[in-house]
């Protein structure tokens, strides 16, 4: 078989962090080669990597037959690796035609741009496609379904002999996902590799040849798509074992379930464009409700939703029975539903605030009278949390930014707590602080939920939403998949419902 | 990755240093130069002059600051004070206080309207304000008719000449507004939610503050005080003269409050700093002048000092990391 593309025992570190380790990927002439992983598990710079963005510190690439070093994204283009972003990289304001023939635009005999070769080529090639599109139009006018097909062909037609797909179908109707595929099937034929980034394993068994799994930044397996049961990708990617979660299905679980209680929170038909598309959730007081699913699956959007964080164009929230105005925080907040946001950094934090402001940065208005902050009740609310959370700060004054991460975060949980919730939604709580911390912040979240709070988990780690969990809400590209109760919350279950095949529905 | 972060530790600390306090150091620098080489500095007569010519650029420092820790800009504080100065004569005919307010009301509408611009339509402050900068302007002169107005009225012009307790009423009325506005930045719900605004606006909104109320009141403050500003420079001037009052006066306040240690970046103000940075600059300028030297070069020594603050603010995002 002939490689174009081959990567050996590539490793890439960045301080503090192993990216990638001891890592091989073999892109053949031909073939629509996936690859697949969760959160952290290095596809993002392996494929940086392999386009230029990133020179390795470890390993060799093979390109054609020849050692390759690309140390600039232009040097991998030059040399016909082209890629297409999740985001569309291209010129918006500028014509199809024009990011069509981007940087290698048609001339005429006086070194000026030929407009019209360019439209006429640029609209014969779409066409071949299955593209309909006015080309004079500025890309930007298109539907996002369209730019990212407009990328696809560019980077056909640039004479690719690899192009990289990230997640091109995130955002696109299921007809032009068949289009995309038409083209996909086209570069095939021609001879291209494709890699092939998604995590929908519905696409992948459709169009893809052969699989590439990593995790933690480690090659997992390789080898053929039809070779590869979904139940066994799914472990893979997860990191379970197969086998031992078969066999420890039959373990009893510990559900401690508040039955007969009315619920605490019903969101019902949470629907927002390519990202939720009626999801039901119920949570009763006293219950964690684990939200299950693959990367992309809707898992944030649903908590947003729920949280006020995110627009929806149809669906209900109730809280004790009262429906509130949704895409609002402050209405959630009023109502008893707070969130904790998966970014700390980005969506948490004020890293410049001393401890006490971050903590009663979103109770200020219950701590003040007349505009005025009580000094005197936010230095109780403040010192109640630490003691309660052990916080470990110098003082209240130490600035945020100065924690560690799982103090950053119980700071957070702290703010979240002085707003006395009853619905608390926690997005990743546990992600990027230390085994201590953690164990500490599981323990709380189920101290809260013994208290009646009613509490939604995030986690990709598969071990905290299983044992975390009194029930699991499993989420597919939007939707609900399935909800797992009682002994049914169990390691095989939720790999089972993950691995479903939606054809099959 | 913390660890990583300790060796450039001692430098940083330095930095951070003359960030914070570099200001204060300047003036106490530059006063005991003064003390010794300068003639007639330290007179009260001097020391009085020098505060009256702050007075003005200190108030709209004030609003700048507030606007300037949202992560925001206010460039139209100039044009606004030509607004107010234009509007008082026209109404000084029903009293002083009448005419006071209405052109106070106008600076709050400027406000007002740069706040719904960026917080509600979402514009970015410096092309907002910039459309007040550029319209305001053309519009005090359609108010004022083109023409400079002489002030007549007693009480008005008692604002601009008057003192109490031997210090002009103007620097009073400053010292109150500084003192007002640091106790709404320290102590108040809003002043803490404008500075957690500013610092991380996604965090904020996630935290369900109100981060459109918020930024209004922060422009429509910033307005009012311009306003104030306006008044104040017509009385002193004892006339209107809505095509020069105010001209420059938004990168006056940027400067002061840039050099009191205030980040662009937001999330930070500081008032002390403002009122200092304001008064270093007017010292740097009277300095030159003292000795003879022309203004230019007072720019160029205050356009070499905006560098250094700004250098000195960058590094607080490097290391902050």
């Amino acid at each position: 078989m002939d490689a174009v593309l081959a990567a050996t025992a590539i490793g890439k570190r960045f301080p503090g962090v192993v990216a990638l380790s001891d890592v091989d990927l073999t892109l053949r002439a031909g073939e629509v080669h996936a690859l697949v992983g969760e959160n952290g598990a290095g596809k993002s710079t392996l494929i940086k990597v392999l386009t230029g963005v990133y020179t390795p510190d470890d390993g060799t690439l093979d390109y054609l037959g020849r050692r390759v070093r690309f140390t600039r994204p232009m040097d991998a283009q030059a040399a016909g690796i082209s890629t297409v972003y999740q985001e569309v990289n291209l010129v918006p304001l500028q014509s199809v035609a024009s990011n069509v023939f981007l940087g290698r635009e048609p001339r005429n005999r006086f070194g000026l741009l030929d407009f019209r070769a360019m439209n006429a080529q640029a609209s014969q090639l779409l066409d071949s496609y299955g593209i309909r599109v006015d080309v004079t139009r500025p890309l930007r006018t298109l539907g996002m379904g369209v730019q990212q097909m407009v990328a696809v062909a560019r980077a056909a037609a640039t004479q690719a002999r690899v192009v990289v797909l990230d997640e091109p179908t995130s955002s696109l109707e299921p007809r032009e996902v068949d289009t995309l595929f038409a083209i996909i099937e086209r570069l095939r034929a021609d001879g291209v590799a494709v890699l092939y980034v998604s995590h929908r394993l519905d696409e992948l068994y459709r169009i893809c040849d052969r699989v590439t799994v990593l995790r933690d930044g480690r090659l997992v397996h390789s080898g053929a798509m039809a070779d590869l049961p979904r139940l066994k990708l799914v472990a893979m990617m997860l990191g379970r074992d197969l086998e031992e979660v078969q066999r420890e299905g039959a373990t009893k679980f510990e559900g401690e379930h508040a039955a007969g209680q009315a619920p605490v929170l019903e969101a019902s038909g949470l629907s927002a464009k390519h990202r939720l598309d009626g999801v039901d959730v119920t949570v009763r007081p006293g219950e964690i409700v684990g939200l299950g699913g693959l990367l992309g699956a809707g898992r944030s959007e649903t908590v947003m939703a729920i949280a006020g964080a995110l627009p929806l164009d149809s669906g209900e929230v109730s809280v004790g029975g009262k429906r509130l105005r949704t895409g609002s925080v402050a209405a959630a907040m009023r109502a008893g539903v707070v969130m904790l946001p998966e970014d700390r950094k980005a969506d948490g934090i004020l890293p410049d605030l001393s401890v006490r402001e971050n903590i009663a940065l979103a109770a200020l208005p219950r701590l003040s009278a007349a505009g005025l902050v009580s000094r005197r009740r936010q230095d109780s609310i403040v010192d109640t949390f630490m003691k309660r959370l052990r916080i470990k700060a110098a003082s209240p004054d130490q600035r945020v930014g100065e924690l560690s991460g799982g103090n950053q975060q119980k700071v957070l949980l702290a703010r979240l707590l002085c707003m006395q919730p009853k619905v608390l939604l926690l997005d990743e709580p546990t992600r990027g602080i230390d085994v201590g911390a953690k164990a500490e912040v599981q323990g709380l979240v189920d101290e809260l939920a013994k208290d009646g709070l009613g509490v939604v988990l995030i986690s990709s780690e598969f071990e905290e939403v299983v044992e975390g969990s009194d029930a699991i809400v499993v989420l597919r590209e939007g939707k609900v998949v399935t909800r797992l109760e009682g002994d049914d919350v169990n390691e095989a279950a939720l790999l089972a419902a993950l691995a479903e095949d939606s054809r099959d529905d | 990755m913390t660890e990583v972060a300790a060796a450039p530790r001692a430098t940083a600390g330095t930095r951070a240093w003359l960030r914070d306090n570099g200001v204060y150091a300047a003036i106490v620098v530059l006063a005991a130069y003064n003390l010794v080489f300068t003639e007639n500095f330290a007179t009260m007569a001097n020391l009085s002059t020098q505060l009256v010519q702050v007075a003005p650029v200190l108030i709209v420092a004030l609003g700048m600051a507030l606007v300037i820790g949202t992560e925001g800009v206010d460039l139209s504080v100039g044009s606004v004070m030509a607004i107010a100065a234009a509007i008082l004569p026209l109404y000084l005919g029903y009293g002083v206080l009448p005419a006071i307010v209405l052109a106070l009301v106008a600076g709050g509408l400027c406000g007002a309207l740069n706040g719904t611009l960026v917080a509600v339509v979402g514009i970015q402050p410096i092309v907002a304000t910039l459309a007040l900068l550029v319209g305001g302007r053309g519009l005090a002169l359609v108010f004022a008719d083109g023409q400079m107005t002489v002030i007549q009225n007693d009480t008005l012009l008692g604002l601009g000449t008057g003192e109490l307790l031997g210090l002009p009423v103007i620097v009073w009325l400053a010292a109150a507004l500084s003192a007002l506005v640091w106790l709404l930045v320290k102590y108040t719900t809003f002043g803490r939610q404008l500075v957690a605004i500013g610092g991380n606006r996604s965090a904020s909104s996630l935290a369900g503050l109100p981060v459109r109320r918020v930024l209004m009141t922060t422009y429509v403050i910033s307005g009012v005080l311009a306003a104030v500003a306006g008044i104040v420079a017509t009385a002193r001037l004892t006339a209107s003269d809505p095509s020069a009052i105010g001209n420059l006066y938004e990168l006056s306040a940027i400067t002061a409050v840039v050099v009191g240690g205030t980040p662009l970046s937001g999330g930070r103000v500081r008032i002390l700093g403002t009122v200092a940075g304001a008064v270093l600059m007017q010292m740097i300028t009277a300095t030159l002048i003292k000795h003879n030297l022309p203004d230019s070069a007072a720019q160029m020594v205050q356009a070499a000092i905006i560098v250094l603050a700004v250098y000195l603010q960058r590094s607080r995002a490097g290391g902050g990391q």
